[in-house]
């Protein structure tokens, strides 16, 4: 394996994070600071702020729903990938290994339009 | 079982990366970086021009030739504000959000491909204009564009604020979503290619065609969910003022705020040279021009390189200056009932004609009939009218109680306000009519004091 390609990230990755830390030091020093009770509250369009329980409170559980297809159908398209790099090097083989593939997948998703999981009401 | 032998495909070479020494990887990661930072301040001022233009307004004019400067000054001003840590916020999470969310956007850029090899001036040392390359590169920017939701997350939720929280959640579920029609748009461009490293895309598009005219459905799919992808209008739900404020950075100021607009803008290019690299043959010079020998030598792939990109950026722009924003549930629909079973289907078809073509058998008389034929199916499904749900039931008429919740409420349609009951007293006089029992059609004496 050949780490060098990976040593330019690292080179970039330093510079991004560099830029960043110094913006947020170079915030805290360089703007005022004046203290206010009213402007430490949260904002809610000028009325007392809603108490928040620590951790953020609740949320509906269709943005769960959808972060749990997404890691499903997200793995799946990774399979999908050396599939289509390799593809005509497969041959029939790998159409046919690639459609059952995708009719598991297809399956699933059918399922889950079906037990309305795709529904946001 | 006799399984056939697979070969994998010649994998492109990579040798012309990973040879650079200290100096050059430095100096090359520092030009990335700068052309980002520049290039982030001119399409901020280039999307308020733009966006100027088309509501016959003039833009920001003041700072500067044409007011190029104006993104400089604002950022400027912005590091002069007050930098406000709520007294609600988880404060570590809080001030480490922005940095999470621009770091990825930087690292993503290590990848793309600007130009060919090239020999740096005053020098005898050639180096590939792109700071390096992987086998795996487009998986590469997925995974770390990925990391940037982490950031939006992550700031919506230490914010201890509920517009804030509100605003992530959406942003989150909404890059997610588009990230598997992306990830899908992707697959037959690998296949056309036969490699995921971005430079050997490039190269596979100037063998053979950009990858737009046999693909175009996959770069359709694509273009929506890149939208989709950045929270740009018409799908930018998760800053929608009159709903959340300003979605996830409701409570960032100073330069954290600027940090959430940098990873932005940034990620604006990315998709857009993402989109160059895979359909639009990348750095390569377009048609008229490719004429020219010198075209696709030097320094020049740079300039159609940035010039393909300011194409996507405007796309971007004129979309929000033309197109209403989606309501939610549209918008998931889109994503999941429209964007992926579309690109499923897509991608077989594809695979099927490419097997077809690669292990012969059918000419491509036949194939183009058979093709033409499913064309027409698919678009004749399109007229087979939706299942409508069938209506509700109407409440009974006559029963309808305004204060049955606590509070009252107006009727839904099909209900029926019970007759008002007015009571008066026995011993009010008829010329004397009480106030609270007058005909309410009559105009009231301030009303036609004013008229």
């Amino acid at each position: 394996m050949d780490l060098d390609l990976y040593v330019p990230i690292l080179a970039i990755g330093v510079l991004g994070a560099a830029f960043a830390f110094f913006s947020l030091a170079a915030s805290w020093l360089s703007g005022p600071r004046r203290y206010n009770r009213a402007r430490l509250d949260s904002y809610e369009c000028g009325i007392e702020p809603t108490p928040q329980p620590i951790g953020g409170g609740r949320f509906q559980v269709k943005y769960f729903i959808t972060a749990m297809l997404f890691i499903v159908f997200d793995i799946e398209i990774i399979f999908l990938y050396p599939f289509a790099v390799a593809f005509d090097s497969l041959g029939w083989f790998g159409l046919i290994e690639m459609g059952l593939f995708i009719l598991t997948l297809v399956a699933a998703f059918a399922y889950v339009w079906r037990r309305g999981g795709l529904e946001w009401d | 079982m006799n399984y056939p032998s697979v070969h994998l495909a010649a994998e492109p070479s990579l040798d012309a990366f990973g040879t650079d020494n200290g100096w050059v990887i430095a100096l090359k990661a520092l030009l990335v970086f700068v052309f980002l930072v520049v290039f982030t301040l001119f399409n901020i001022w280039f999307e308020r021009r733009v966006v100027a233009r088309m509501q016959h307004r003039i833009g920001p004019n003041v700072n500067g030739p044409f007011g190029l400067l104006q993104s400089l000054a604002d950022g400027v001003k912005l590091a002069l504000k007050e930098d406000i840590i709520p007294k609600s916020a988880d404060k570590v999470v809080y001030v480490v959000a922005p940095a999470l969310s621009v770091i990825p956007a930087f690292i993503a850029w290590a990848v793309i491909p600007l130009g060919p090899v090239v020999t740096i001036p005053f020098t005898d040392i050639r180096t590939p204009l792109q700071l390096t390359d992987l086998p795996v590169g487009v998986l590469y920017i997925l995974a770390v564009t990925s990391i940037g939701v982490y950031g939006i997350v992550l700031a919506g939720w230490s914010s201890g604020s509920t517009y804030a929280l509100l605003g992530s959640l959406r942003s989150s579920a909404q890059v997610i979503s588009y990230e598997v029609a992306m990830g899908l748009s992707f697959v037959t461009v690998f296949m056309y290619a036969g490699t995921m490293s971005m430079s050997g895309i490039v190269e596979a598009q100037a063998q053979n065609v950009w990858f737009i005219l046999p693909l175009l459905p996959s770069f359709v799919i694509y273009a929506i969910s890149m939208v989709g992808e950045t929270n740009r209008a018409p799908f930018d739900l998760a800053e929608a003022e009159g709903e959340l404020v300003g979605g996830f950075h409701t409570e960032y100021s100073s330069l954290k705020f600027a940090l959430f607009f940098l990873a932005e803008y940034i990620n604006l290019v990315t998709v857009s040279a993402l989109a160059a690299t895979l359909f639009l043959g990348g750095w390569r010079a377009p048609y008229p021009l490719s004429l020219w020998d010198g075209a696709n030598e030097g320094y020049w792939p740079v300039l159609w390189f940035v010039g393909k990109c300011l194409a996507f950026i405007f796309f971007f722009i004129w979309l929000r200056g033309t197109l209403p924003r989606m309501r939610y549930d549209q918008f998931m629909k889109l994503g999941w009932k429209v964007l992926i079973p579309v690109s499923l289907v897509w991608i077989f078809g594809v695979s099927i004609v490419r097997v077809i073509q690669n292990e012969g058998g059918v000419d491509q008389q036949t194939l183009l009939i058979i093709a033409g034929v499913i064309v027409a199916l698919l678009l004749a499904s399109a007229f087979i009218p939706e299942k409508k749900p069938a209506d509700e039931p109407a409440e009974p008429a006559g029963d309808f109680d305004a204060f049955a919740g606590g509070y009252p409420v107006p009727p839904m349609p099909g209900q029926r306000l019970p007759d008002p009951v007015v009571t008066v007293p026995a011993d009010a006089s008829q010329d004397q009519p009480r106030s609270d029992a007058r005909d309410l059609d009559a105009p009231t004496n301030e009303e036609q004091s004013r008229g």
